[in-house]
């Protein structure tokens, strides 16, 4: 039995559901049961935003992710809120353009990745949140990057796909940065 | 198996009713359904179908009940107070026989409450909404895959018993994405002699109405009107149960409650309490009879709800008060966690000994 | 023997319960004289209202719906765009459409919403005893203004003509009487031209017909003619107050 429980939060417009999508778009593919679920509300851009995607090898219950496995967090407030639900021997990827505090949890395994400023240094700085997803598909260890031009074709809409090199080029770069 | 796609609840409702033959959509915005909308406006244009923005939710039903009217496939999309405003035309569609869908995308309420998820809904859907004996068929989709199936269910039940019938979800279900197959048979064809399409000079007029003044003859229209209700809770009761067999304790529970509850039936099943779940699919009509059955051998029955407890008096009723039924809830938006739903099982479990 | 006076074919052959005097009755003859002069009986739906002519839809031998009070432009929209090929009208009272039903009606006018709307005024509401209707006029003695209408409490009388013809969207708003032969000639002519309209395409076509109510306004039907005359007619002028088709041929 094998299920992970994902949480991104940061602020409106960090691609926060974007990246959720990517990740729930990869369980389809690889044929597992997938649920995404964003926090929704008057929050804009600017707002904090979250989303919850589950993947697992059994149908999902809730579609509620209150004890990640995994936490992606773009910014300080998120991190504050979410830090202790992380459940023991899980993984936390941070944003530490974003976020300058660490992690005081030892029972974790902590990713500090600088992804803005990864993000603007290689022109596309809209995109340090595939750059954490690039991380984390590191971290899983399964495929690697293997389907991810797949993921993206299936998640990037049809009028913006011109976007697809750059958003696999910020998910290489997050893969192969060393944490 | 057809292929799976992820789709948002609320954009799997909108397809899966073109899908049904819905080309007819009147409604207006409100949150947390506007996937909807924004969904029909932009498919309708491109299949000769229409989508048009009423100037109100009342306008919206009765551009619905117009439509009907003319025997095409209908519907309207929701949130809570919408549906109140609604009520009006519910009810009158209802006494004019009516076949539509309807889709409450519920949020706590009462008043203008908030715009997350909620099930307080429960009462004004099951017992009608607005004035005078009458039912909908209601239906509680627990996942994408069923906000779809239900949705093309719901046209094809409507037509059949000529009554609306209603999807009552809410914000998780609608705002959630997950694979779905949009896969959905064959459109079954009803009989539809009785709409206003004009009489091409070739019959006597048909007549929409639900006024009728001799007590008498309305009294008549009322029992028939039952009778088909009737023949709807004979036929079209839908549930699941999950891990019932030797289950001692039932939860019971619909929509994204259910999916809660689901976390916490297995945390409970490793801690080795023997619990199960019958979730209702059709709210209206109720499985009274599954729930029935189950309080024959079930010692404690937990109605999980977000709300301040309105499914529980189903439960009491279906299960005849044989055994004690408690209520697991949050309201006003808020969901109960896995480790709540545990906790009242626990609970539940501590009664029994 | 030549025939020259029957009754409408679209009219059906039921005794009508409207009140001794009342002239819903002409105003039911001139559109059932529309629909026959138009041979449209066979394609078209008509939407009755709530109020006096409630039970309109068992009069008209053409498929009839009724509506939620007021709504009757909301169900008409919604049968128009599921065929739009039919022939949609509404008959509605002043606390029908000017009421209750404002909303309805004025966005079914601003979306120029290809229908008839007959639009019958008499200044109050009949069906339920004799109230104030949006339309009573300035001091009119009603159940609820027994004083008279005082504008400073329960404001000013709606002119649904005028206030529809300040949108862009109407195709067509005239208001006709009949209180006397001359004007139900005129009334006649107004709605089948508002028929012509919609089988034309042209979109939105009300008819404001000043009627009279002997009973609630408690008067013999001789003398409520004359009252329209002298008090209903000063205070809602008769004619065309937009033909967006005419005004284009002109310009």
């Amino acid at each position: 039995m094998s299920t992970m429980n994902i949480l991104i939060a940061g602020f409106g417009g960090q691609g926060v559901l974007f990246a959720g999508k990517f990740l729930a778009y990869k369980g389809l593919l690889e044929d597992r049961q997938v649920s995404w679920l964003p926090s929704y509300g008057p929050e804009m851009r600017g707002g904090t935003a979250n989303c919850n995607v589950i993947l697992s090898d059994d149908p999902i219950g809730s579609p509620i992710v209150n004890k990640p496995d995994c936490l992606i967090v773009m910014n300080k407030p998120s991190l504050d809120k979410f830090v202790d639900t992380v459940v023991p021997g899980g993984m936390i990827l941070i944003d530490s353009t974003m976020i300058d505090s660490k992690v005081e949890r030892d029972d974790v395994t902590v990713y500090y990745v600088p992804a803005s400023k990864l993000a603007g240094d290689a022109g596309f700085s809209t995109l340090a949140n595939m750059i954490l997803v690039g991380k984390l598909l590191y971290a899983m260890k399964d495929k690697g990057m293997d389907n991810v031009e797949e993921i993206l074709k299936h998640v990037i809409p049809a009028r913006k796909m011109d976007l697809l090199d750059i958003n696999k080029k910020a998910i290489q770069t997050g893969y192969d940065y060393e944490a | 198996m057809a292929e799976k796609v992820l789709m948002k609840g609320n954009e799997a409702i909108a397809e899966a009713a073109i899908m049904a033959g819905c080309r007819h959509y009147f409604g207006y915005p409100i949150t947390p359904q506007t996937e909807i909308a924004a969904y029909m406006a932009k498919r309708m244009p491109k299949i000769g179908g229409c989508f048009l923005q009423a100037e109100s939710e009342i306008a919206a039903i009765n551009m619905v009940y117009g439509a009907a009217s003319a025997g095409v496939r209908v519907m309207t999309s929701s949130s809570s107070p919408g549906i109140s405003l609604k009520g009006e035309g519910l009810s009158y569609m209802a006494g004019s026989d009516l076949p539509a869908l309807v889709i409450n995308v519920q949020r706590g309420g009462p008043g203008l409450g908030g715009i997350q998820p909620s099930q307080s809904d429960y009462f004004q859907s099951t017992r009608g909404g607005g004035h005078g004996d009458y039912h909908m068929i209601i239906l509680a989709p627990a996942s994408v895959q069923e906000m779809a199936s239900l949705t093309f269910k719901g046209f094809d039940l409507a037509e059949k018993y000529r009554m609306t019938a209603m999807i009552l979800a809410d914000g998780t279900m609608g705002q959630m994405m997950e694979p779905v197959s949009l896969e959905m048979g064959e459109i079954n064809e009803h009989d539809k002699s009785w709409a206003v399409t004009g009489t091409k000079m070739a019959r006597k007029h048909n007549i929409i109405n639900s006024l009728s003044l001799i007590p008498e003859e309305l009294e008549q229209q009322n029992f028939d009107r039952y009778a088909r209700y009737k023949k709807v809770e004979e036929n079209e009761v839908m549930y699941e149960e999950y891990l019932m067999d030797d289950a001692e304790i039932c939860i019971v529970a619909f929509g994204i409650a259910a999916r809660v509850s689901r976390n916490a039936i297995n945390e409970a099943r490793a801690q080795g309490i023997k619990v199960g779940m019958i979730r209702p699919i059709t709210l209206w009509p109720f499985p009274k009879d599954a729930l029935d059955k189950a309080a024959d051998t079930c010692k404690a029955f937990i109605s999980v709800e977000l709300s301040m407890g309105q499914m529980i008096e189903d439960v009491q009723l279906a299960t005849k008060c044989r055994r004690p039924v408690t209520l697991c809830n949050r309201a006003g938006g808020m969901i109960p966690s896995p480790e709540e739903v545990l906790q009242a099982i626990k609970e539940a479990k501590g009664g029994l000994e | 023997m030549a025939i020259v006076f029957e009754k409408p074919k679209a009219l059906a052959n039921v005794p009508l319960h409207y009140c001794p005097g009342c002239t819903h009755g002409i105003i039911h003859r001139l559109v059932a004289e529309a629909i026959d002069a138009l041979g449209i009986e066979g394609t078209t739906v008509g939407v009755a209202p709530v109020g006096c002519s409630v039970m309109a839809y068992n009069y008209f031998n053409c498929d009839m719906v009724e509506a939620a009070h007021g709504r009757a432009p909301a169900v008409a929209t919604g049968l128009k765009r599921a065929m739009p090929e039919n022939i949609i009208f509404t008959y509605q009272g002043d606390g029908d459409l000017a009421s209750i039903g404002m909303a309805e009606t004025v966005h079914a006018a601003t979306r120029n919403e290809n229908i008839t709307v007959i639009f019958v005024n008499n200044a109050i509401y009949g069906m339920t005893g004799g109230q104030m209707a949006p339309t009573s006029l300035p001091g009119q003695v009603t159940q609820t203004s027994p004083y008279g209408r005082d504008v400073k409490h329960c404001g000013w009388p709606v002119k649904v003509c005028e206030m529809l013809a300040q949108l862009e969207g109407p195709e067509y708003l005239e208001r006709v009487a009949v209180n006397n032969v001359k004007n139900i000639r005129n009334a006649k002519r107004a709605i089948q031209k508002a028929f012509e309209n919609q089988i034309n395409n042209k979109g939105f076509s009300l008819i404001e017909v000043i009627s009279s109510c002997p009973t609630n306004w408690g008067m013999t039907p001789q003398k409520a003619l004359q009252w329209i005359d002298d008090n209903m007619i000063p205070y809602y002028p008769l004619g065309v107050y937009k033909d967006r088709s005419a005004e284009q041929e002109k310009a």
